[in-house]
């Protein structure tokens, strides 16, 4: 059954996330053959409509309006719905980001209609829409059909690859006007916390440390190998704890859960509570003094050893390696 | 001031996960109030004790969500109410809860919602902005600090590391991020206390409310565990060589380089 899906494209600093392309992908396969419609909403992001149908979408539908500069969940939802209205859409995607965690309960309330979380694949199977999520923090898996009204999930970035860019495309990218009424929370300040560069829950390679690191000054190399990688540096909850770094590093049961490709967990002892937000990470390497410690039965490659003599030396060997390249 | 708390009882955080019968195995497991939900009883104790008023917290859920209950009690919330669904509903989901709370929530009058950003059982953060819109309030989720003054709000938000100044007002529903606050451990007492607090049981029925009404949108057709990892290759030899080793097996077996 052929259906006309709608996929929000979220931008951020005048691009749009990664993790857009990935729901353009899954919302290609919750259409089954149908069409595939983009939404973007802002003050000025028209221009961005074309690059989501390089990505897979059939044409765009753009809301522009100075009250929707900055996400708010009132302004969105005006905004969403409005384009709900004019489309009518058997299916609808988001990215499970902090706007799509914010959003899309509101819309699924607004519609009654159900909402599949977090998702990290999806399939056709049996004549259903099938997504696959992790539930217990990751220690299990569901696979989960919506059973009433139209199909509505919001995927993790980095799990569903997005589809091959195609420069050739071409589709519609048109203006809905919606007069965006009361907003009832306003932003009024962003202080920007986050490490510049590479988002946590999208890098593709994430370095993390934990108490092994001992210090604030410590996590210096952890970020020069991170740089080398064009990766993010995360850190164990432990680390947190003890004001090596900012809370916003923290991977885990409390805080973020990652999926890259290669998670190298330095100094790390590997609490289940850690586990459980990067357990599932592509590719897993340990490095720690303790060889008993629990992150060695997670890893995909271990090092038993001083971090502070490892991570340097691996530093040194990717620079090597990046120059070969 | 009118203070609610939504709360859910969830696996305990170290507990192991096996399947039985396709579904998650309770049996001999711990339970605990959901960590996310205990910062939030905690914010709602902190606001009533410097406002005023009452806190209420709410569960849906079956009766052995009464520990937990007791246990919000004990830390000092003034009344519990379990919705109890378990002749009703066999298999719920964020539609059915969501709209129990909001039914149960819509005549009290709340000035402040507060809960979890998420459960860290089922995961979706679904319920919290679902209740604020079924109430048609706004809401801020994960919030990392909360100052009320009169209706006025300040809350900051965690996006994603970054920090938000909301500006907003009451009646509200926030949903409690890490680091809001740091949640107590139930006095004793708090716990003698806890026996004689009200704790209030209602089922559908008392809301007025039919199972159809509430009937899931969604479905969960199969639950498995990951698949087993294989014990990792721990590398062995002078440390350089071991370095060397990873990076060369990170770029040509794995792949990921």
């Amino acid at each position: 059954m052929s259906r006309k899906v709608l996929v929000l494209g979220e931008v951020r600093d005048v691009s749009l996330r990664n993790v857009s392309f990935e729901a353009v992908a899954a919302a290609a396969t919750v259409a089954e053959g149908g069409e595939v419609v983009g939404v973007l909403v802002g003050e000025s992001v028209s221009a961005l409509g074309l690059e989501l149908v390089k990505y897979g979408a059939d044409r765009v539908v753009v809301v522009e309006d100075a009250k929707l500069a900055q996400y708010t969940a009132d302004g969105y939802a005006q905004a969403l719905l409005a384009v709900i209205d004019q489309e009518k859409p058997e299916g609808i995607v988001f990215g499970h980001t902090a706007l799509g965690k914010d959003l899309s309960p509101k819309i699924a309330a607004r519609l009654s209609s159900g909402l599949i979380s977090d998702a990290t694949a999806v399939e056709v199977a049996g004549g259903n829409v099938v997504f696959t999520r992790p539930i217990y923090s990751g220690k299990a898996f569901e696979k989960k059909i919506v059973t009433d009204g139209f199909i509505f999930a919001t995927i993790r970035p980095n799990n569903i690859p997005p589809l091959e860019k195609d420069e050739s495309r071409s589709g519609e990218v048109t203006a809905l006007s919606v007069e965006i009424k009361e907003l009832r929370a306003i932003i009024q300040d962003v202080v920007r916390k986050a490490a510049e560069g590479v988002d946590l829950s999208e890098a593709k390679v994430v370095i993390s440390g934990g108490r092994g690191v001992k210090s604030a000054e410590g996590f210096k190399p952890l970020k020069e190998l991170a740089d080398v990688l064009g990766g993010a540096v995360g850190a164990s909850r432990g680390a947190c704890d003890a004001e090596y770094c900012d809370y916003s590093l923290q991977i885990g049961q409390t805080g973020k859960v990652v999926t890259p490709d290669l998670y190298i967990a330095c100094g790390i002892s590997g609490a289940i509570q850690h586990l459980a937000g990067m357990s599932n990470s592509k590719v897993i390497v340990a490095i720690n003094k303790d060889p008993e410690a629990n992150i060695f039965k997670v890893a995909d490659y271990g090092i038993v050893g001083d971090l502070f003599e490892v991570v340097p030396m691996l530093t040194e060997e990717f620079k090597k390696l990046k120059v070969h390249q | 001031m009118n203070i609610y708390v939504l709360m859910k009882r969830t696996f305990d955080t170290e507990e192991k996960i096996s399947i039985s019968a396709g579904k998650i195995n309770e049996d001999g497991a711990e339970f605990i109030i959901n960590p996310y939900d205990e910062y939030a009883i905690e914010e709602a104790i902190q606001v009533r004790d410097a406002n005023g008023g009452e806190v209420t917290v709410i569960s849906v859920g079956n009766e052995e969500a009464e520990k937990q209950l007791r246990t919000a009690l004990a830390m000092g919330a003034d009344k519990a109410v379990l919705i109890n669904i378990e002749d009703d509903v066999e298999n719920g989901d964020q539609f059915t809860t969501a709209k129990i709370l909001a039914e149960y929530l819509k005549d009290k009058e709340a000035d402040l919602i507060l809960g979890g950003n998420v459960a860290i059982d089922g995961g979706s953060g679904q319920v919290g902005p679902r209740v604020a819109e079924l109430l048609d309030i706004p809401y801020v989720t994960t919030i990392t600090k909360l100052e009320i003054d009169g209706s006025d709000c300040i809350v900051t938000r965690d996006v994603e590391g970054d920090s938000e100044i909301i500006k907003t007002s009451l009646p509200l529903l926030v949903t409690a991020q890490q680091g809001l606050n740091e949640p107590r451990y139930p006095s004793l007492p708090g716990i003698m206390k806890a026996k004689k607090k009200p704790l209030d049981e209602l089922e559908l029925d008392d809301l007025d409310l039919d199972e159809d009404d509430v009937e899931a949108k969604t479905k969960t057709i199969e639950i498995y565990l990951p698949p087993k990892k294989e014990a990792g290759k721990v590398l062995s030899g002078e440390l350089a060589e071991q370095v060397k080793e990873l990076v060369n097996l990170l770029h040509t077996e794995a792949k990921v380089i």
